[in-house]
């Protein structure tokens, strides 16, 4: 049930994000100098910004953003971090000891001082800023996937599988890997909406989407910056980003049941 | 209040209890009757998911709501309908008047709290007493139940004490405000044998002391054949017997109780193969006789001139403790220490001890699943510490292992097919897909179990039928030996029975050798040809099964064997 909910949700949100603009003519630059802070009506259906700039076409082109941001930085998280915590965690002992001192070193570095040299070097390119942010965010995964999978090799179905002469590659894809699902698949629902916030928090610093390019984290700032002048402008972008991430947490809980065998009814 | 309400302290009159799942209905408990007299100890027996613990559970109203119901019955306790009294007024009575004790004496304390203070915030929140008065109380009671230095114990933690101290608190907490009726579930089964039996002679104690009722849930007769008065037998949910305990050890009725009497492995005259409630009972519950052919005893061949299939020599395991900033070594606990034996082919050598005498540690050391720190290992003449990591493997399919916990044994995200197929595919990668299919086939009907179940999860598999699941993943590859890690400790009597006669069946099939390590020694008698009892790392005496049990020579070895439950005979 959860998982239909979530999955359905999940693809509206995106259908409307890609096909929604087709339906409008408007351009999500243009500035309509007749009709700032206009309420949605029959013209602008989600109202414009103070800017008088058309809201419907801004808050769609802006979800194509954050939707791609927010999927790119959490595989981008998810992968680094599984294998890394996965491991370290396996091998254990001077690996183990290595590795997560390394992460240590990389949580003591300070991460917007990281984003500014990174810009610095490379210039302005959303999807390396991006791809800079799942670099970040994979220590907290591959810390909570450190700590399952000792727990999961403590088992002794792993014993087992090293007792029948299992090798160890094969032991971590087979039984470490199918066992770590749960926690992978709830801490990832966290992630998407931490990186669109994330996101959101750079743009307001003008380091991520620049203007006139927008995402759904610059739309809910600025809307939230001019409310008594267009409560709309907000209203809309937070209303998307909402319901796309009670999608993904549904989305995120409906597959940990999923791929959860108990839950298979013969 | 009537005559009959004096005399009787709790009845329970056609109790039935529903749980709504996402299957359908279960019915946990149906239409159960049951009393208690005041200073009187019934003794409530049956296997996991008879629907004991749903009984106790729903006397102190923890039944959980949904997805429980209590369909129908009434639960009398002093003149009260315990069903239909409000919450608050049983929290008054539960601890007080009525109290439990666990199981899981280790997580049935909160870690966080010192057990001290546990069993005060009992006696504070029954009794208006000042915290003073609470303490100075909970000293008493914990010198009661026999925990040495009471005062200063008071302030430890939990992690602190050891199993059968653990369950002395939970007793102290039960007792605390003098309850009239205990109710004790499964309170010794995951403890040693001989803390099981100070653990009953403390309970028995308190209640000749404290005069209290006591409700004793337990799946094993044998714990309660000292300490009950009367015994009711569920199964299936319902009572199929009610009698005298005497009566019940000597003329049971019902086919069912039969059965749990006789698949007890005892210390001498066992059968052949131990009976089991299948041949006392059918599916449909009509009664069988079992014929005489299946009580005659068990004869021990002597298998002392067979070659010799293992030769362990002065072998030691220990664990460095380590502490300061660096690392330090600062001593070794000696879990193996020293210890050597041979095993001959088709022979099975039992290993007997209590938890912590290094059993565990000895059998995965000498599958080399664990570091051996000095010592050797020979198998089949071929020392096993010496192989590279490639012939290791290749040994592995020689040498098996089976262990304690079926549940954490099998990997819960593999249908049971993939699971015995694993060992195939990793030892006869050559055959063809549909000749491991053929194979795990034939594995899985040598065990009982039906093929059609292959594209099964372990989680829809009783605990019995799981333990047979990694039986037939051992057995994939067709060892020789197979190492058996107290691989029936977690079962229930009756399909602890079915398990180990499905071990000796695949031995004379086979002619496997076991090393079978167990704390219980009435089944290590059973089913070993010689025995070896450990206790801190050492062999402390090693002779054949009859000898030990006849005639022990080591004090230790006594003392275990004093401590086996009575109403099993005992020989000396």
């Amino acid at each position: 049930m959860k998982l239909k909910i979530g999955l359905i949700l999940v693809m509206v949100m995106t259908a409307t994000v890609f096909i929604g603009p087709q339906f409008t003519d408007f351009d999500p630059e243009t500035i309509h100098w007749d009709d700032m802070a206009q309420a949605p009506d029959g013209v602008y259906w989600f109202g414009t910004d103070v800017m008088g700039r058309d809201l419907y076409i801004r808050t769609l082109l802006g979800g194509q953003v954050s939707l791609l941001v927010g999927l790119l930085a959490t595989s981008v998280s998810v992968i680094i971090g599984v294998l890394y915590g996965m491991i370290a965690g396996f091998y254990g002992g001077g690996v183990d000891a290595v590795m997560m001192r390394l992460v240590d070193v990389f949580y003591a570095l300070p991460f917007l001082f990281l984003v500014i040299l990174l810009l610095v070097f490379f210039g302005q390119n959303m999807w390396l800023l991006f791809t800079a942010i799942g670099c970040y965010l994979w220590l907290d995964m591959a810390r909570i996937v450190r700590g399952q999978t000792l727990a999961v090799k403590a088992q002794p179905f792993v014993e087992a599988a090293k007792a029948m002469g299992q090798n160890n590659h094969i032991i971590l894809w087979r039984h470490i890997l199918p066992n770590l699902i749960n926690i992978v698949l709830v801490y990832a629902t966290l992630v998407i909406p931490q990186v669109i916030m994330i996101e959101s928090f750079l743009s307001f610093l003008g380091l991520g989407i620049q203007e006139p390019m927008t995402s759904w984290g610059a739309l809910v700032s600025e809307g939230a910056d001019n409310i008594e002048m267009a409560v709309w402008a907000l209203c809309f972008p937070a209303l998307f980003l909402a319901v796309t991430l009670v999608g993904f947490n549904l989305l995120g809980d409906g597959l940990r049941d999923y791929w959860d065998p108990s839950n298979k009814h013969q | 209040m009537n005559d009959l309400n004096d005399k009787i302290l709790l009845d329970i009159k056609t109790l039935s209890v529903i749980f709504n799942t996402d299957a359908g209905h279960v019915q946990a408990v149906d239409q159960l009757d049951l009393s208690i007299k005041p200073g009187q100890t019934i003794g409530l027996v049956g296997e996991s998911g008879s629907g004991k613990t749903v009984t106790a559970l729903s006397i102190l109203g923890l039944i959980p709501q949904p997805p429980g119901r209590i369909s129908s019955g009434e639960i009398i306790f002093e003149g009260k309908d315990l069903l239909l009294l409000p919450e608050k007024q049983l929290r008054q009575i539960r601890g007080n008047d009525i109290s439990m004790v666990f199981q899981e004496p280790m997580t049935s304390l909160n870690p966080v709290f010192r057990v001290g203070y546990q069993i005060a915030e009992v006696l504070r929140l029954h009794k208006k007493i000042s915290k003073k008065q609470a303490w100075r109380r909970t000293v008493e009671l914990m010198d009661w139940v026999g925990i040495p230095e009471p005062q200063r114990r008071s302030r430890a933690y939990p992690h602190e004490l050891s199993g059968g101290q653990k369950q002395r608190v939970m007793i102290a907490m039960a007792i605390a405000c003098e309850p009239k009726l205990l109710i004790c579930d499964e309170p010794t089964t995951a403890l040693d044998v001989t803390i099981q039996q100070q653990v009953l002679e403390l309970l028995q104690q308190l209640q000749k002391d404290l005069n209290m009722s006591m409700l004793f849930i337990t799946h094993d007769l044998g714990v309660i054949a000292d300490l009950a008065d009367e015994v009711v037998v569920m199964y299936r949910s319902q009572k199929v017997e009610q009698a005298p305990t005497s009566e019940i050890f000597t003329h049971a009725k019902h086919p069912y109780s039969k059965g749990l009497l006789a698949c007890r492995p005892k210390l001498h005259d066992n059968p052949r193969r131990l009976l089991t409630v299948a041949d006392f009972m059918d599916e449909a519950g009509h009664a069988l006789t079992p014929s005489a052919e299946q009580f005659l005893p068990q004869i021990k061949t002597n298998k002392s001139k067979h070659k010799t299939l293992l030769k362990v020599n002065d072998l030691k395991t220990y664990y460095p403790v380590k502490s300061g900033l660096f690392g330090r070594v600062k001593t070794w606990v000696k879990a193996v220490d020293g210890v050597s034996f041979d095993v001959k082919q088709g022979e099975t050598l039992g290993l007997v001890g209590e938890s912590g005498c290094g059993k565990t540690t000895l059998g995965r050391t000498i599958l080399n699943l664990q570091q051996a720190t000095s010592g050797t290992v020979k198998y089949d003449g071929v020392d096993v510490f010496a192989q590279n990591p490639k012939d290791m493997r290749r040994m592995r399919s020689r040498m098996q292992i089976i262990f304690q916990d079926p549940y954490a044994s099998l990997n819960p995200r593999m249908t049971i097919g993939q699971t015995i197929m694993e060992p195939l595919n990793i030892h006869r990668p050559q055959d063809s897909k549909a000749m491991h299919w053929e194979r795990v086939a034939e594995l899985i009907k040598q065990v009982d179990l039906n093929p059609d179940q292959l594209n099964r999860y372990p989680h829809e598999f009783s605990g019995g039928q799981r333990q047979r699941i990694s039986i037939a993943r051992a057995l994939a590859v067709e060892p020789e030996f197979i190492v058996c890690d107290e691989s029936v400790s977690a079962l229930d009597v009756s399909v602890q029975a079915q398990v180990l006669n499905l071990l000796l069946d695949l031995q004379a099939q086979y002619g496997l050798t076991y090393i079978f390590i167990s704390h219980d020694l009435s089944v290590v008698n059973f089913i070993a040809d010689r025995v070896g009892v450990m206790n801190q790392g050492k062999i402390v005496e090693l002779n054949t099964a009859t000898e030990i049990y006849r005639n022990p020579q080591n004090p230790y070895t006594q003392k275990l064997l004093h401590a086996i439950p009575k109403g099993v005979p005992k020989m000396v």
